[in-house]
């Protein structure tokens, strides 16, 4: 997947581990009678400061709802039953539940402590709009009084830092090519400088080559100004190379979380190694494809125990009956969690799979 | 959620339907005959005449129900031939573009702008005699604009989808096409089309017989109307003569709305989820906003795996 | 800048269609009704007027269609649209100078007035969904289906007969001789308060229905959701972005709007005897005076023609989408 230049990660050293975004045990429905659909249930992830966080999974598996819901900007009929979110600003330690925030409190915080870069489809944007005042407004809408002046000087400095002209500031949405609009929304979401920046399928729409552009541009800001980021994709292979931890999200729940590398080479989850087998590495053996047979379950339907035992080449009988939480590896490796009864000693006497299980370290070479 | 079980949409029908059981049996269930002058002149709602007499002592209940056959039978009429001109244009506009397109939307165009009523006025006031049937035509023909002008939009849209690029690579005729592929999908847009233009024709009528331009032989709510203003009945209070007959067209023309307004929420799926979840999120007190999810922890369904 | 253009060509062609269809239809007159009335008025008739007459229904045996065609067009260009026979000898042109200002007045201020009210509060209700203001809705629904002249009767009957608060009739007391005088324009406004409130009563049911599904529609779109993300103030939100998008289905809609409120300020007119190009119209019908009645025609399609001009224009100031075409 990588061209001659790796995008490459942070230098995330150990010390910035403190956590800036902590989503506990949030519970998501669509719908708000019986009839309502549980698109997340207890879900849990943590963000730490300077990390880049990739959520990843199938269309429909809840990762942008999670995001959505997390910073309550999920759009009817979405509402939050559960759980808690909190922001823990790793410059000033100023922070709060998200969930319970007044509506002041909210806006107020918006844009300045999280940020949120939407796909830049034609609909991002307000058409009737120039894209200056677009990109003023937000900034104006946090700042004193008569700032108009430093706004706009602003809105041309981040014009500048993700490449676009100076002239396009007085340009509609309509005028820009695709490529631009996601800049633009890029560009928008960092106007404040947030410490928590959620990016939701940034590149999908685009091109290949415009896609490693921006990518490559995102990466320098984020490493230049210091933010964190929750990059959610459907496409697993963008995330081993950019992200330092992956969440694998199935059927709205977390099935590993562990860091990208791990992620990568040591699989803990069914699921996880079944994704990894069905994109062929540039480098390294080849391998024969797998796939996952059967399709994700319909979330208004889901299998009895765990979401996932179906489709799972490994299932034991309790799959069907209980549940997997996320929790520790068989080998209780610290930086990682996994919901699989595999791992679970209670429920699973016998070894964990090969291709699941702990490999000693010394067989790994960078 | 069925276009029948919306409320709305109940009522507007159950309402309609009252309307035009009246307007079959009407002349049979009036108690007295309509242009019947008698001796009790502008009489107050009594025994003897449930919404009171005219000036000439005419029954103002059986002008009302004799009068809903005329209204409802033009309404009818015109908003068929004025849905089928309007189907016709306006689809064959839209799947022909070219030339063709230009030609038709330039016709629809001039009719949509040219004001109705005046055109009205002057096209049946230069007919010696008018009745129910010319006025419905001459209403159609002033009034099948707008449908045309949606229906040409709509089947633009829909030539350029992809079931329709399918079927003409499958070598469908052009024919077969437009009533099997594309015409099924217009449903919706045509029915709602023939309700407003029937409410356009109802309306456009009742204000032409109020005017004094249609015959007066036929009883017409308008007409009514027409006898009460020129015999100044307002003025010394007669509000029976004037008020029922206009709470009619209103209650017609509501009826007629609310069923537009159910299949408007019908096709279109964001107003109908408004509309259907408006009283459950009234009673639990979540406020259901773009930008502010709400946040609810009352609900007691047991979710999958939950400890009790 | 082509867009425009484009729409001003239309306008050009539907003005000459308006005419010509005119032209027609006082031909499908059966002539002698029309001939009667003329000779009726055969001494009072000048020459002129009565050749004007003949061309316009057709009554000339020795000249061809084309012929006749052409001398209206000319007739039209010098401001000759006939002689009236309800307002004998005055000719058409006189009559509808007269009763033009105030059917614009009330008209054109009503139908802005009601168009601002309704698109303001149709803002409002498709906003803040869920709340007791959505009760409100089967009552517009209601209105809208109501003609504007039982309205009108209904508001004489109640503020005019029942609390005679305001006068029924009239465009302005008859003791008054028009001028520019306070006392004069006072009277104007109290004469026209019931019409204008019938015109704006009926017609701002339509603009707040209308404007409140676009609200419905337009706040699920992303750029609303994106604009609430960035923590901008609610009203910012609900007016630049939503309502700001919301409003443009409602002014291209302008056109078919404009015709039914036309035509309903014309019949609220006739129910208050006010002076307007309506009343004008309904003395035509009642003595037969077909030629008034076309000139009405004409000239109603005329002052159509400008509001949609001008509803277009703001259109394209208002969506920067449109100047792309060009």
């Amino acid at each position: 997947m990588t061209l001659t230049t790796p995008i490459g990660r942070s230098a995330a050293s150990a010390s910035a581990r403190q956590p800036v975004l902590e989503i506990r045990n949030l519970s998501v429905d669509y719908g708000y009678d019986d009839r309502a659909v549980h698109a997340l249930s207890d879900v849990s992830l943590t963000l730490h400061a300077g990390e880049v966080l990739g959520l990843a999974g199938e269309s429909g598996c809840g990762k942008s709802t999670l995001a959505y819901a997390a910073t309550r900007l999920l759009p009817p009929p979405g509402v939050i039953t559960g759980g808690e979110v909190l922001f823990t600003s790793s410059r000033d330690g100023h922070g709060g539940d998200l969930l319970t925030m007044s509506d002041a409190e909210l806006r107020a915080q918006r844009w300045r402590d999280t940020a949120i870069v939407f796909q830049g489809s034609m609909n991002s944007l307000n058409p009737v709009y120039k894209i200056g005042k677009q990109l003023m407004d937000g900034i104006t809408a946090h700042s004193p009084r008569g700032f108009r002046e430093q706004a706009r000087l602003r809105a041309l400095e981040l014009l500048e830092m993700v490449g676009i002209p100076n002239d396009r500031l007085g340009s509609y949405p309509h005028q820009l090519s695709g490529g631009m609009r996601q800049r633009v929304m890029v560009a928008m979401a960092l106007a404040l400088e947030p410490e928590v920046v959620i990016m939701d399928e940034p590149t999908t729409a685009l091109d290949v080559v415009m896609q490693r552009q921006i990518l490559e541009q995102i990466m320098r800001l984020k490493n230049e100004l210091g933010f964190s980021v929750i990059f959610i994709t459907h496409d697993v292979s963008l995330l081993l190379e950019l992200a330092d931890r992956i969440a694998i999200m199935y059927a709205g729940k977390i099935v590993e979380d562990a860091g990208a590398d791990e992620v990568y080479r040591m699989p803990r989850h069914p699921y996880t190694a079944g994704l990894l087998h069905s994109f062929p590495p540039l480098h390294g053996p080849r391998r024969e494809l797998g796939g996952i047979p059967g399709s994700p379950p319909d979330l208004m339907k889901l299998p009895s125990g765990c979401n996932f035992h179906p489709r799972c080449p490994h299932t034991l009988e309790a799959c069907s009956v209980l549940e997997p939480k996320l929790g520790p590896t068989e080998g209780a490796e610290p930086t990682r969690s996994v919901a699989c009864l595999l791992h679970d000693p209670a429920v699973n006497p016998g070894p964990v799979p090969v291709e699941l299980g702990v490999r000693p370290p010394s067989k790994e070479t960078a | 959620m069925s276009l029948v079980h919306n409320r709305k949409v109940l009522a507007g029908m159950i309402l309609l339907g009252f309307f035009v059981v009246i307007a079959i049996i009407g002349p049979w269930i009036a108690p007295y005959d309509p242009s019947m002058v008698g001796p009790d002149s502008l009489q107050a709602p009594s025994p003897a005449h449930w919404v009171g007499t005219t000036n000439t002592g005419q029954d103002i209940l059986s002008q009302l129900i004799v009068g809903t056959r005329g209204v409802m039978v033009v309404g009818l009429i015109a908003g068929i031939l004025a849905t089928t001109i309007s189907v016709i244009v306006g689809v064959t506009s839209g799947f022909l573009g070219g030339l063709g397109d230009e030609v038709l939307s330039l016709l629809t165009n001039v009719f949509l702008v040219v004001p109705a009523l005046p055109l009205l006025i002057i096209i049946v006031g230069v007919m010696p005699s008018a009745g129910g049937l010319t006025i419905a035509v001459v209403i159609a023909l002033t009034g099948w604009a707008w449908g045309a002008r949606v229906l040409r939009a709509q089947t633009l849209s829909l030539r350029k989808r992809d079931f329709v690029e399918a079927a003409r690579a499958n070598g469908e005729p052009m024919w077969r096409i437009i009533f099997f592929e594309i015409m099924p999908n217009l449903t919706a847009i045509i029915a709602s089309g023939f309700i407003g233009t029937v409410v356009f024709a109802i309306l456009s009528e009742v204000t032409l017989a109020f005017i004094g331009v249609t015959s007066i032989s036929t009883w017409n709510w308008g007409t009514m109307l027409f006898w009460a203003q020129s015999s100044q009945s307002l003025v010394q209070g007669a509000w029976w003569w004037f008020v029922p007959a206009g709470l009619c067209i209103a209650a017609v023309g509501t009826s007629l709305t609310l069923i537009n307004f159910g299949i408007d929420e019908f096709v279109n799926p964001r107003l109908r989820n408004t509309a259907a979840n408006a009283g459950l999120l009234r009673r639990k007190k979540i406020r259901a906003r773009i930008g502010f999810t709400p946040v609810y922890r009352g609900f007691t369904s047991t979710r999958k795996g939950e400890d009790a | 800048m082509k867009f425009l253009l484009r729409r001003l060509g239309f306008y050009v062609f539907t003005g000459w269609a308006a005419v010509t269809l005119n032209f027609f239809i006082a031909r499908l007159l059966p002539g002698d009704p029309v001939q009667s009335l003329i000779n009726k008025y055969q001494g009072r008739l000048s020459t002129d007027a009565s050749d004007s007459l003949r061309v316009l229904f057709g009554l000339n045996t020795h000249t061809t269609v084309w012929q006749d065609y052409l001398t209206y067009w000319g007739n039209l260009f010098h401001g000759d649209l006939g002689v009236s026979f309800a307002y004998f000898p005055t000719p058409v042109s006189a009559v509808l100078a007269q009763s033009l200002p105030w059917t614009l007045t009330l008209g054109g201020l009503c139908t802005i007035l009601g168009f601002a009210l309704g698109t303001l509060a149709g803002v409002g209700l498709g906003w803040r969904r869920g709340t007791w203001l959505d009760s409100l809705l089967p009552v517009a629904n209601f209105f809208s289906a109501i003609p504007y002249f039982w309205l009108g009767l209904i508001a004489i009957a109640l503020f005019g007969v029942a609390l005679p608060i305001f006068p029924t009739s009239g465009g302005y007391d008859g003791g008054l001789l028009p001028s520019f005088s306070l006392e004069f324009i006072g009277s104007v406004l109290y004469h026209a308060a019931l019409p204008a409130l019938t015109i704006v009563l009926a017609s701002v049911a339509g603009w707040i229905l209308g404007m409140r599904n676009m609200m419905v529609t337009v706040s699920s779109e992303d750029y609303v959701t994106v604009a609430q993300a960035k923590g901008l103030p609610e009203r910012r939100v609900m007016f630049g972005y939503a309502a700001r998008n919301a409003v443009l289905p409602s002014i291209s809609g302008f056109a078919l709007s404009l015709g039914f409120i036309v035509g309903g300020t014309l019949v609220t007119e006739i129910v208050f005897s006010y002076p307007g190009i309506g009343y004008v119209l309904f003395q035509a019908v009642g003595s037969k005076d077909y030629s008034l009645m076309q000139g009405v025609f004409l000239i109603v399609t005329l002052a159509v023609l400008v509001a949609n001009m001008a509803a277009d224009f703001a259109y394209v100031l208002l969506d920067p989408r449109t100047q792309q075409e060009g």
